[in-house]
């Protein structure tokens, strides 16, 4: 098990659950729900926030916040 | 057959075009408010096309759900919710977006659960279509069981249709549920119900959940009880029902859309972010265009700008001539249309900032950003999107103040409105150039010109103290709230002209009539204080001066001194004195309490005494000399006093104006102006003892 923040660019994964209550539901309601695939597009520098491909469209969360979401690595960058 | 009116409300995700979609409906008749008792913007507007029937549309807050994270999704949550509320429509006319059909139809089922009656837009087809994405119109509305009309609300095109079908569904009555809550937790709505003496399954889950719905106070006791009886977690029900809910989503959008190979440009957006968000060419890129914004609105602005001024001054020369002389004519011009001028002549910048904001936001530049900066500006307790109204702040931070509506930590807002008026606006400019040309030599050091360099540490020391009062704001002002930075960033596009239009419209008439009003109200105030001194004190200094031939200066100068704003200036002498300015720069800062720029003219009214030349303001007062030494007046000390005492304090009554409206309480700019008066007092203070 992995948390999103640990993923580098261009990995693919799958989420799994998100421990903070409140990031959790306000992840839920925009689809980052339980089995649902994504790719992580973008890091911002500086340990800056990170963006995600999911359900067709690109989500940012702070690095920190995405320390809580816990995924499954499906495919590394080749 | 009477006409009969109804309301509509436009509910949809951000970046839906539910914007586009509401000025698509309704044009020009739209009407800005408030939601009462909160800062929320209201938008609603008349809907055309309609023969029998008078419809009110409100453009509701922008929400990726019903269970609300902000003030204004908070909004849309009590108009859909509250059978009660004045606002709650006959119809509710969701937009989604068609491309990103899993999450936009989200907020959809959850209102078809609330048993309203729902038309569904769907939006951007065309785009889905680019992504491959081909969604069966018909199927989705059988489905659903709601209507469903594919739009495109740029182009206006399915409008007519829609309007239709609006028509169409106003007596329905809504039967079906997406989801039923009932099935997944059994007796606790039921009895839910019972508490609230209403038959809505999902607005009593929503009641279990916490959720303020009005009509509930007197329940919620007996709500909780039920809760822990039933051993019921708000949170983790909530999360449940979110979680079935998307994979009922799932099933739906399978049945609905095929998946086909993606066209056309689809992968501009991603050649767009190697550049613009590249960890160096996307600060360079930024700094380039923040360049050129500034550059651009100081050098289109200055000619409409000079063009206002110049009018202005031919209505008030007009004005004074024809109407009869005396009191009431001298208040109209001096006060009224003076005040009048000192708003108007902002217009320009206001326009073109906003212009360019509006732009960046609708083409999605806006969200890469805060994409890049929000890391380096958490530090100071701000957030990604601060950016923005700091930087306007350089400009005027009356536009700047207004654009800091997309942020939706309230701590964060606040902070960001605090400090912007510490960012050194175009009305300190005229003041800072007038000082430093007294008191700096204008010598090169190292190949720079020495005024520019001190005009440059002045900017500086804005940003500085900016940033650093922030840091000092984010440990003082408390909130239970966690700031959250979790955004969607939205596809490039080419922007909506025509919204980029009426965003320019609304922020002006929000500027020239709300802020306007306060102005207005405050030059007549300073009109009066400097007209008129008590007793006969006026007459007797017109006998005096009525034989001598520059009569007209010296009776403006003595009247000055005598009103009672030269009172008030000569009663606050003692306590400005320490930072080395007398009562005459006093009536100055006074005066300069309705805006910055002010005090360059009413220098020039009070140093006239005694000169007969008509000589510029700047080598009356570098030949000025202090009655107690017999140096010049203006000393560097002086001088750096004076500049950073308008660097710091809060004289500017658009902002103090501006940031009641936009905090709704008078709090907060009692608290910016305050603090903003301590700092410049103290630091004109130490500079002046330091330096002298």
């Amino acid at each position: 098990m992995q948390n999103l923040a640990e993923l580098s660019i261009g990995s693919k994964g799958e989420m799994v659950q998100i421990f903070d209550n409140s990031l959790e539901q306000k992840l839920l309601e925009m689809g980052c729900t339980p089995g649902e695939k994504f790719e992580v597009v973008r890091k911002a520098p500086f340990g800056g926030p990170i963006a995600i491909l999911i359900s067709s469209y690109i989500l940012s969360v702070r690095s920190e916040d995405a320390c809580s979401i816990e995924v499954i690595l499906l495919e590394d960058e080749c | 057959m009477s006409v009969k009116s109804i309301k509509i409300a436009l509910a949809g995700n951000p970046n839906s075009g539910k914007t586009t979609l509401f000025n698509a409906l309704t044009g020009l008749k739209q009407k800005v408010g408030n939601y009462p008792g909160i800062t929320v913007e209201k938008k609603s507007g008349k809907l055309n096309l309609f023969e029998d029937y008078k419809a009110t549309v409100i453009d509701l807050p922008g929400t990726y759900s019903l269970f609300p994270k902000s003030i204004d999704e908070e909004v849309t949550q009590q108009v859909l919710c509250n059978t009660e509320n004045i606002d709650y429509p006959d119809i509710t006319l969701v937009i989604a977006d068609a491309s990103n059909l899993r999450r936009s139809i989200f907020l959809l089922t959850q209102i078809i659960d609330l048993n309203m009656n729902v038309v569904l837009a769907l939006n951007m087809v065309d785009v889905a279509t680019k992504k491959g994405l081909i969604v069966d119109v018909n199927s989705l509305s059988i489905q659903l069981g709601i209507p469903v009309v594919a739009i495109n609300a740029r182009r206006g095109k399915g409008l007519e249709v829609l309007n239709q079908t609006i028509i169409d569904s106003i007596n329905k009555t809504a039967v079906n549920v997406f989801l039923d809550v009932s099935e997944l937790f059994k007796e606790v709505i039921i009895k839910a119900n019972q508490i609230r003496g209403i038959e809505n399954n999902y607005a009593s889950f929503m009641a279990i959940c916490k959720q303020k719905l009005s009509g509930d106070i007197d329940n919620r006791c007996a709500l909780n009880q039920l809760c822990k009886k039933e051993e019921i977690i708000p949170e983790r029900a909530q999360a449940k029902e979110t979680v079935n809910r998307y994979s009922m989503i799932d099933k739906l959008v399978k049945a609905t859309v095929k998946q086909g190979k993606p066209i056309g440009r689809y992968m501009l957006t991603k050649k767009l972010d190697d550049i613009l968000i590249h960890p160096f060419y996307g600060y360079i890129v930024f700094l380039s265009v923040l360049f050129l914004i500034f550059q651009v609105v100081f050098s289109w602005s200055a000619y409409p700008m000079e063009l206002i001024d110049g009018l202005f001054v031919d209505i008030q020369m007009f004005t004074s001539d024809v109407l009869p002389k005396g009191l009431l004519n001298d208040l109209i011009v001096n006060g009224i249309l003076a005040g009048l001028a000192g708003i108007l002549i902002f217009v320009p910048q206001i326009a073109f900032l906003f212009a360019f904001i509006a732009f960046l936001e609708d083409t999605g530049y806006m969200a890469r950003v805060s994409f890049i900066t929000d890391k380096l500006l958490r530090i100071a307790g701000l957030n990604g999107r601060s950016i923005i109204p700091l930087l306007s702040g350089a400009a005027c931070a009356v536009p700047a103040i207004m654009s800091a509506r997309t942020i939706s930590s309230w701590k964060e807002r606040i902070i960001t409105i605090l400090v912007t008026p510490l960012m050194s606006c175009s009305a300190r400019l005229p003041v800072y150039t007038l000082i430093i040309a007294l008191i700096i030599p204008s010598d090169d050091y190292f190949g720079f010109n020495l005024q520019g360099l001190v005009l440059m540490a002045f900017y500086m020391i804005g940003f500085l103290s900016a940033i650093l009062i922030a840091i000092l704001l984010k440990f003082i002002i408390k909130s239970k709230e966690k700031s959250y930075y979790i955004m969607e960033m939205p596809s490039y596009k080419i922007p909506d002209w025509k919204t980029v239009a009426y965003t320019i419209f609304e922020k002006l008439k929000i500027f020239v009539f709300d802020a306007g009003k306060i102005i207005i109200a405050v030059s007549i105030v300073l009109w009066f204080l400097s007209s008129f001194a008590p007793g006969n004190d006026f007459k007797e200094i017109e006998l005096h001066w009525a034989e001598h031939k520059d009569s007209e200066v010296y009776i403006a100068a003595d009247k000055l001194e005598a009103s009672y704003a030269g009172i008030i200036g000569k009663f606050i002498e003692p306590a400005i004195k320490p930072l080395g300015f007398d009562w005459k720069i006093g009536i100055s800062l006074i005066t300069s309490f309705a805006a910055r720029e002010v005090f360059v003219g009413t220098m020039s009214t009070i140093y006239s005494v005694g000169d007969s030349n008509i000589r510029s303001i700047q080598s009356r007062l570098s030949e000025l000399k202090n009655p107690e030494t017999g140096q010049a007046f203006f000393t560097p000390a002086v001088g750096i006093s004076l500049m950073l005492f308008y660097a710091f304090a809060m004289q500017c009554m658009s902002t103090i104006a501006i940031v009641y409206r936009e905090t709704n309480h008078w709090k907060w700019p009692l608290i910016q102006f305050l603090y903003m008066g301590v700092l410049a007092y103290f630091s004109s203070l130490i500079a002046f003892q330091l330096l002298s």
